[in-house]
């Protein structure tokens, strides 16, 4: 069997002819295998989704129980086999239940990597490097400006703020699934421990981490009539509240926004940031070649964001890569639906 | 905090993105506490634009990342970042400590880096600016490229620099703006005054700097609490503000120093003035250009501004003047502590006895009530301003029995503008603001109607994010989220039609022709005087309106009255 037989790329997202299934699809389909729970690649709608105990549950807290009509457990590591095809959920360290899918026919292993970062998370299960013939590799950071820094250093620069300013209230944007639960995280490993203050768009995710064996420390809910009363504390909502009427009731805020695309100062400022936080749960330039070297595949298909240098490098490494172009993941990989990211490209930031 | 390049890439990194000014200035102060010298010396200097490194260009950081980098990686990296040293900081080849093969290096201090670049020759440069650039992080990169190409766009001036230095102690700025001319890098008796540590810096310089007294605006109840016998009036002149400074040092050499109203040193742009200044004096007055006597705008003067140096045809062209009103210091006399009557006496004298060319009395109006003076702020040209009149852009008026307070003190100078010129516009794009007001729409471009190739068409001539009110502020902003048609990052465009749309009245300062602008108009200080909600678009000005107000001498109200 050939790659392109076992894996192609559809306008409905990428689709195994053998077994009839597709993973992550971006329009509801009969069968989808889905990595993780981010809007983009987790849509409600399909008529049966097969993923991690974790990535089920996420999409119940966001999209509701009937988010599908039937559903399936994928343990970690264990093969399932539809028809002549075995599916084998690896972690991929993105956000929690986030999984790589290895794809198996006929001798040949192409693996589905979905997001994925190596950089260390205790929010979710590490990356597995699985060895393979065709490499599935997202692109979202692959410019080799994108070098992500010591998140301690990150989060140390937030401290640092917040005792300099103590009379201010540290407003921090961060996608509500996976970045939120990570930073509480990080502050807390800093040695943080009062209250950290979410917006309500954040409260279940929050809760879910902390039932999945994940502990997060003390976080309240913000409600309307506590904002006047943050000043001083940290809060976190989802990027689209940072700039508009939801934290226009917060006192004298610092405005902070976590992600990779911080690295770059004209889209920090673009977004009228005051304290840029580079912390992303993608793989960064480094880890991106990192990473395909060490699953060893002869092949590379390169996937939503900066294609054009990765498949550079590949080529100058002796590497067979091609872009795969699929539609309708967010072009910033971490939007989660159009809503959460007010941008150059004009999403609304008032949904 | 360690005290090498890479902290003070951390201040500045942080410096580059606060936009507000007691925000900069707790940053830079909690710098200058936590950093040794002579490591926080070297940074001051070079946040007051004190340090200069010619060797370092542009070409020679494109042939370090060539030789390191793939042309087309980089290619493509430099047109997605737009900057060539972030480009560079963030590519630049580095083992990193997460790999735990890293370096043991230290990152290089700022003092060091000094050093280097001042004892290096070309040759030795590429070499070790490379090996910095291995121990710094991508931070310190960036930081030590943009001060190496001078490229620090950090919004922090010398004098909020010094006024960070200030706030580690009791010191008032204007304190250290005195000794500061006589110092230099890395300012350790400085720092130590400042924190109660040391004494006073001696100040042996003949020309320093005396920090300037400025005014409030009038109002119009001031005139009724005032008494006219007490004060006097003299011409506000439309040109920069300058302190002329020259004195001898111990070994009896003229030491000469022209200074900005911050302090800042301009004498290399007039050579002119400074050979004029053989007096031991320090004058108070205002930059002009003179052509046959004659006060030029504003607009002809800015030819010579911002120039390091300047050439023999510039000079003659643009001939340099200061019309002095002050006198600060009379030969090795601080007068400062004088009534300003007394000052103007031995300012008189002194320009009388010493004649210094390119130098003359800026006249004080004779007035008895303030409706005299109501009427000599509107037309200049009739009480005895003559050709001048055009480079008025109003009235000071000066209690006489004041003495010479630096900064802004209460009740002793006034300055009392023409009437400001004021236009209809309508509001075209909205963006949002910085700090307090990151969650409003404040920064508003308006335009005005002209004849295009499609028929009636707004040309924008102008942007304002002042002159309202925050109760207004909330109404614009709701304006511009009910009425948004279109958005590009983080401007939205609002609906601007002959009949749906927002007029703003614009007040603005003075007009010129620009041709960086669509509409060939460059605004100064426009504001939003008035927000027109009951103004249909298709009733504010045009274009051509402006344009004669260009043509004519003074702003004035540029459409008629409402029917």
């Amino acid at each position: 069997m050939r790659p392109h037989e076992l894996l192609t790329p559809t306008p409905a997202g990428l689709y195994c002819p053998p077994a009839d299934v597709y993973i992550d699809p971006v329009r509801p389909v009969a069968r989808a295998l889905i990595t993780h729970g981010h809007a983009d690649h987790a849509r409600a709608g399909h008529g049966a989704v097969l993923a991690t105990r974790e990535t089920l549950g996420i999409m119940a807290v966001r999209y509701g129980e009937a988010f599908t009509t039937a559903r399936q457990e994928a343990a970690w590591g264990k093969p399932l086999h539809i028809g002549a095809v075995s599916f084998t959920f690896h972690p991929a360290g993105h956000v929690l239940g986030s999984a790589q899918i290895a794809v198996e026919a006929g001798g040949l292993r192409i693996v589905a990597s979905g997001d994925y970062k190596r950089a260390p998370d205790r929010t979710c299960a590490a990356f597995e490097p699985v060895r393979c013939d065709v490499f599935i590799t997202e692109a979202t950071f692959g410019l080799p400006v994108f070098r992500h820094p010591d998140t301690a250093g990150e989060v140390a620069k937030l401290l640092d703020s917040l005792a300099l300013f103590p009379e201010r209230c540290h407003v921090i944007g961060a996608y509500a699934l996976g970045k939120a639960q990570r930073l509480v995280a990080l502050i807390r490993d800093a040695g943080y421990d009062r209250p950290i203050h979410v917006h309500g768009a954040m409260e279940k995710l929050m809760g879910f981490y902390e039932a999945n064996g994940v502990p997060l420390g003390e976080t309240r809910k913000v409600a309307a009539a506590d904002r006047k009363t943050l000043a001083g504390e940290i809060v976190i909502c989802p990027p689209s509240a940072v700039q508009d009427l939801w934290s226009r009731k917060l006192p004298d805020p610092v405005t902070a926004f976590a992600s990779g695309w911080m690295r770059i100062r004209a889209r920090a400022r673009q977004k009228g940031v005051e304290l840029p936080l580079i912390v992303s749960d993608h793989a960064d330039w480094d880890d991106l070649c990192a990473t395909i070297r060490e699953v060893g595949a002869p092949e590379v298909w390169v996937t939503h964001g900066q294609e054009d240098a990765l498949v550079r490098w590949c080529a100058l490494n002796g590497i067979r890569a091609r872009p795969l172009r699929l539609a309708g993941y967010g072009d910033d990989g971490e939007a989660e639906g159009s809503g959460d990211l007010p941008d150059s490209r004009g999403a609304s930031d008032e949904r | 905090m360690s005290a090498d390049l890479n902290s003070f890439a951390w201040l500045l990194d942080r410096l580059a993105y606060e936009p507000r000014r007691n925000g900069k200035l707790a940053l830079m102060t909690d710098y200058f506490r936590r950093t040794p010298d002579p490591e926080r010396g070297h940074a001051l200097a070079a946040m007051t634009g004190q340090l200069s490194f010619a060797n370092a260009k542009a070409g020679l950081i494109r042939t370090l990342i060539a030789e390191r980098t793939d042309p087309e990686l980089f290619a493509l990296s430099y047109d997605y970042v737009g900057d060539l040293s972030e480009t560079v900081a963030l590519m630049w080849p580095a083992t990193r400590a997460r790999d735990g093969i890293g370096h043991n290096l230290p990152a290089p201090t700022l003092a060091a880096i000094v050093a280097g670049l001042a004892d290096a020759d070309r040759r030795a440069l590429p070499a070790m600016l490379a090996g910095w650039l291995d121990q710094l992080d991508e931070t310190g990169r960036w930081a030590l490229l943009k001060l190496i190409t001078g490229g620090l766009r950090i919004g922090v001036s010398a004098r909020l620099a010094k006024t960070a230095v200030a706030g580690l102690g009791a010191l008032p700025v204007d304190a250290i703006e005195e000794v500061w001319h006589g110092l230099t890098p890395p300012y350790e008796a400085l720092f130590a005054w400042a924190l109660g540590e040391g004494p006073r810096p001696e100040a042996d310089d003949p020309a320093p700097f005396r920090p300037a007294m400025l005014a409030h605006p009038m109002e119009d109840a001031d005139f009724e609490r005032l008494d006219p016998a007490a004060f006097s009036a003299e011409w506000k002149w439309d040109g920069i503000r300058i302190q002329a400074s020259s004195g001898l040092d111990a070994a009896g050499r003229r030491v000469t120093r022209l200074y900005s109203r911050t302090g800042e040193d301009i004498s290399g742009a007039f050579p002119e003035l400074v050979e004029a200044m053989a007096f031991d004096a320090a004058i108070d007055g205002e930059l002009l250009v003179l052509r046959e006597g004659r006060v030029q705008s504003f607009n002809v003067l800015q030819q010579r501004l911002n120039r390091k140096t300047v050439s023999a045809r510039l000079m003659a062209e643009f001939p340099a003047h200061i019309r002095a009103y002050d006198l600060l210091v009379d030969g090795r006399e601080d007068i400062r502590a004088l009534p300003l009557a007394a000052r103007r006496q031995r300012l008189d004298a002194l320009l009388q006895t010493r004649k210094p060319a390119r130098f003359d009395i800026s006249p004080e109006l004779p007035f008895s009530t303030w409706e005299e003076l109501v009427a000599a702020r509107a037309e200049p040209a009739d009480v005895g301003a003559g050709a001048d009149a055009d480079a008025i852009e109003g009235l000071m008026i000066k209690r006489s029995d004041a003495p010479y307070v630096p900064g802004r003190p209460k009740g002793l100078w006034f300055k009392w503008k023409r009437a400001p010129g004021l236009i209809d516009c309508v509001l075209m794009y909205a963006q949002r603001g910085h700090g307090k007001r990151s969650s409003f729409y404040s920064d508003f471009t308006f335009g005005c109607w002209r004849t295009g190739e499609t028929g009636e068409e707004l040309v924008p001539v102008g942007k304002a994010y002042f002159g309202f009110t925050d109760a207004e502020l909330a109404e614009l902003d709701r304006f511009v989220r009910k009425n948004t048609i279109n958005r590009f990052g983080p401007v939205r465009e609002v609906t601007h039609t002959a009949t749906s749309g927002l007029v703003l009245e614009i007040a603005f300062e003075g007009l010129q022709r620009s041709t960086r602008h669509k509409s060939g108009v460059a605004m100064r200080f426009p504001r939003i005087h008035r927000i027109r909600w009951d103004k249909p678009p298709g009733e504010a000005d045009r274009l051509d309106s402006i344009e004669r107000l260009m043509a004519g001498a003074t702003p004035a109200r540029s459409s008629e009255p409402e029917g």
